[in-house]
């Protein structure tokens, strides 16, 4: 039987990738090890080895060819002996286990409304932060994020990166991607994995005014650093009577990525903004991603800046300006509404726009907003809407006990409470540490579903 | 000030070690030879396996393969006595096996099934057995020195002659709990063998890029810990150091490091390019220094197997890992209620 060679996965976030060139053609003999095709992701290129012996048969899918999902058929080994008749053989065999795309992906279908609502249209917001009439480009948070470092850099030569695999390895996800090669080693630096030791050096070059943006390979290893990012760069500008403080900025992956565990999966977002002396950004979108990190470069306090790994590769109109900068602190309505407040940030964003979307299907039509900085908290922007809609439901994938959502919720009801016409619901992680396994890692975190939920459940609608 | 930056650079130069050689190397018998090759092959059988599952994408995540390593954690385990402990870190499915524990729970664990060593709740760089005396599986680099010279602490509190060994990587030696650790171990006299598996790089790091002083084996110099350099790649080196280490320990002379020169084939983790070393070096890793290689031709070179035994040996490990890839491919996922429990007890 010809066996099938598929696209293979090559990272715990690919789902699909270029086959970029084929290193064997159709009648080559292959063996096990021999290195047969290279494929793009959007982090790398990747070499392909095959696992079996036998003679290229046949290429399925040619070179260059964009989008080839994981386990898609991508040629045919033939056994010794057997030649292509096989293979017509093959195909005119029914077709074993056809790949079910996607199905497991798609949340269950909400059940429709007894009565049926008309479904509602969202209001369309401009963002303020952007004069009207900037033209739009496409970029990828990864790219945004790599921007934002290289135009501070240039402007300003105080600014500097360190890290583990930001300079020749060109980031451990891609993200300091070019910047040795414009700043030089001087300025773009690879440090020893001793995370407690480069975050204090980072925090005690800041003392001196330099403008270190500390690079944590995600934000799992900066707990062997948080003595330092709290007792040492949070307090100092205190201590000191207001003689010198960290311009810093820490930054990294923080949340879950897919499937790695328990001690890689963890959103540490509250942690931080439990400490004065610190300002903590989330950001969702690249155009978040772009302004708000030159804000923190820019800004003379310490900055934790909190990625996130799946949020990488997602693409958004971006404002071509030359120097967007957007301002901490300030929250932003990413979809107007008026019968429930969705408020959300980083990769929540993507489980609270698409409710939204569903819910306006059923009628329900929610204020969605992205939050984009946790510290300071832009209450006002979330009372504004809670006034007006008289609910709100948060939602973020962190542990609930003590989570942002708690403080926003605390908050709400002090400062909004004659206003609420139902509890303040949050939608969050489950309690428990990150399981790998795919079902269990499935339920752990929160979904579209779950955020549908929480809506009928605070407009009675249930 | 121009004091201390002389010294700092007098200390980067890689100092040529005396004590590079190690200890002679002792010949193996038959029996030794034999037991070396079947349990080397059999990591690295699973190691492939695991690779072409993940292409698969049947293993999720980070998955980092030990190919390339088999001689350290085998030489090792052949030197110890029931009752020691290991602890390692990320790269941790040879140290499993090594251990002894099942492979078809080893990678039901990597798929993520009920029948995992963990229940599938851990994943590939989290398993643990206390009953095998294996500590995990851990994924922050350098936890597992501290960890291991816990290990070792209660080793001493009960007096059991037990010895831990904890492995970590050229990258994880400039952590700095590994140098916490080395302190209150030599300190207190810990039973602890503290075994660096320099495979030349931490992720794209070389170690010329990473460590100020590159002789791995001296950095518990100034706690006055031993220490030497030992060809990783050759399994009798490997016991004959594990054997002397071991003996320290248990004789109670406190803690001994040995830093095992060695190499990994494949990149740091399935999604590494590694682009930072070149093919041929790689390759001539392969060709001339292959452990499971040396054992091959020695075994074939003094008669003791023939080609078709060691092929007989071969089919016999392959069928073993077949039936674990099976199993971790068929067994069902964890039943939903798991997602709750094993938090407190
Ligand atoms: C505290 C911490 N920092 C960074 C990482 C990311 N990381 C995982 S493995 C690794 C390289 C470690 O290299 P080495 O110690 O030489 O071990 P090897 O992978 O070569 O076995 C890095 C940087 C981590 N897991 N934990
Ligand atoms: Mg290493």
């Amino acid at each position: 039987m010809p066996i099938d060679i598929l696209m293979p996965a090559l990272s715990p976030t690919m789902e699909e990738g270029k086959l970029a060139k084929w290193l064997k053609a159709e009648g080559d003999t292959v063996s096990a090890g021999d290195v047969i095709a290279e494929i793009e992701t959007d982090k790398a290129t990747m070499e392909v080895e095959a696992v079996d012996e036998g003679t290229l048969g046949k290429i399925l899918i040619a070179e260059g060819t964009d989008n080839v999902k994981v386990n898609e058929k991508i040629a045919v080994l033939l056994a010794d002996g057997e030649d292509a008749s096989a293979i017509d053989a093959a195909a005119a065999a029914p077709a074993a286990a056809a790949p079910a795309p996607a199905a497991a992906e798609a949340p269950a279908a909400p059940a429709a409304p007894a009565a049926p609502a008309a479904p509602v249209v969202a209001e369309p917001v401009e963002d303020p932060e952007i004069p009207a009439g900037t033209a739009m480009k496409s970029s990828t948070v990864r790219e945004a994020l790599r921007d934002a470092m290289a135009e501070e850099m240039r402007r300003d030569e105080e600014v500097f990166v360190m890290g583990e695999e930001v300079a020749e390895y060109q980031g451990a996800y891609k993200i300091t991607q070019g910047l040795l090669d414009e700043f030089s080693a001087r300025r773009v630096i690879d440090t020893p994995i001793t995370e407690h030791g480069f975050a204090g050096l980072g925090v005690g070059a800041a003392m001196t005014g330099l403008k270190p943006i500390v690079e944590f390979m995600t934000f799992n290893f900066a707990m062997q650093a948080i003595d330092h990012i709290i007792n040492s760069a949070a307090k100092t500008l205190y201590m000191s009577g207001g003689q010198m403080g960290a311009p810093i900025v820490f930054r990294g992956p923080n949340g879950a990525a897919a499937r790695v565990g328990a001690q890689h999966s963890q959103d540490y977002a509250a942690w931080y903004a439990h400490v004065p002396g610190l300002k903590v950004i989330q950001p969702y979108s690249a155009a978040d991603a772009k302004g708000l990190l030159k804000a923190a470069i820019r800004d003379p306090n310490p900055v934790i800046f909190l990625e996130n790994e799946i949020l990488y590769g997602h693409s958004f109109e971006i404002p071509d300006m030359d120097d967007f900068v957007l301002p901490i602190g300030k929250a932003k309505i990413e979809r107007g509404g008026t019968d429930v407040t969705i408020v959300s940030w980083s990769i929540g964003m993507t489980y609270a726009l698409k409710a939204a979307e569903e819910l306006a299907e059923m009628g329900i039509s929610a204020e969605v907003i992205n939050l984009r900085t946790i510290r300071p908290l832009d209450i006002d922007t979330i009372l504004a809407s809670v006034r007006k809609t008289g609910r709100i439901v948060t939602v973020e994938e962190a542990f609930p006990m003590c989570s942002v959502s708690s403080e926003i919720a605390y908050q709400v009801q002090e400062k909004a409470f004659d206003y609420l016409d139902a509890p303040v619901t949050r939608v969050t992680g489950k309690d428990v540490p990150m399981p790998y396994a795919a079902n269990l890692e499935k339920l752990a975190l929160p979904n579209v579903s779950e955020v549908i939920d929480a809506v009928k459940a605070v407009t009675y609608t249930a | 000030m121009a004091a201390a930056r002389k010294s700092s650079s007098g200390t980067s130069r890689t100092r040529s070690s005396a004590k590079k050689a190690g200890p002679a190397i002792v010949k193996f018998d038959k029996d030794q030879e034999l037991h070396a090759y079947r349990e080397m092959l059999l990591i690295r059988r699973f190691e492939e396996k695991a690779g072409q599952l993940y292409g698969m994408g049947l293993i999720g995540g980070f998955c980092h393969l030990y190919i390339g390593q088999e001689a350290v954690v085998v030489g090792m385990q052949m030197a110890k006595k029931d009752g020691d402990q290991m602890i390692t870190g990320y790269r941790d499915h040879g140290h499993m096996l090594a251990m002894d524990l099942d492979p078809k729970g080893v990678m039901a664990e990597l798929t993520g099934r009920r029948g995992g060593l963990s229940k599938g709740k851990g994943g590939s760089m989290h398993m643990f057995s206390k009953e095998k005396h294996f500590y995990g599986g851990h994924g922050i680099v350098g936890a597992q020195v501290s960890l291991g010279t816990g290990l070792g602490f209660a080793n001493k509190y009960r007096e059991n002659g037990n010895v831990a060994m904890a492995f970590f990587g050229d990258g994880a030696s400039n952590q700095g709990q590994v140098y916490e650790s080395f302190n209150m171990a030599e300190l207190w006299k810990l039973p602890v063998v503290y075994v660096i598996e320099n495979n030349k790089y931490g992720m794209g790091t070389s170690v010329a890029r990473a460590s100020a002083t590159t002789d791995l084996s001296q950095r518990g110099a100034s706690f006055g810990i031993p220490g030497e350099q030992v060809d990783g790649m050759d399994v009798r080196a490997v016991m004959a150091a594990s054997e002397k280490a071991l003996k320290w320990c248990r004789d109670g002379k406190g803690p001994y490091i040995l830093e095992m020169i060695t190499y990994r084939y494949r990149g740091h983790s399935m999604s590494d390019p590694a682009k930072y070393r070149s093919k041929d070096e790689v390759q001539k890793m392969r060709t001339e220094h292959d452990p499971i290689e040396q054992v091959r031709k020695r075994l074939l070179d003094s008669k003791w197997a023939t080609e078709d035994d060691l092929k007989a040996i071969d089919k016999e490990v392959r069928a073993k890992v077949a039936e674990a890839a099976e199993f971790a491919q068929t067994d069902p996922e964890p039943d939903v209620s798991e997602l709750y429990t094993d938090i407190l007890l």
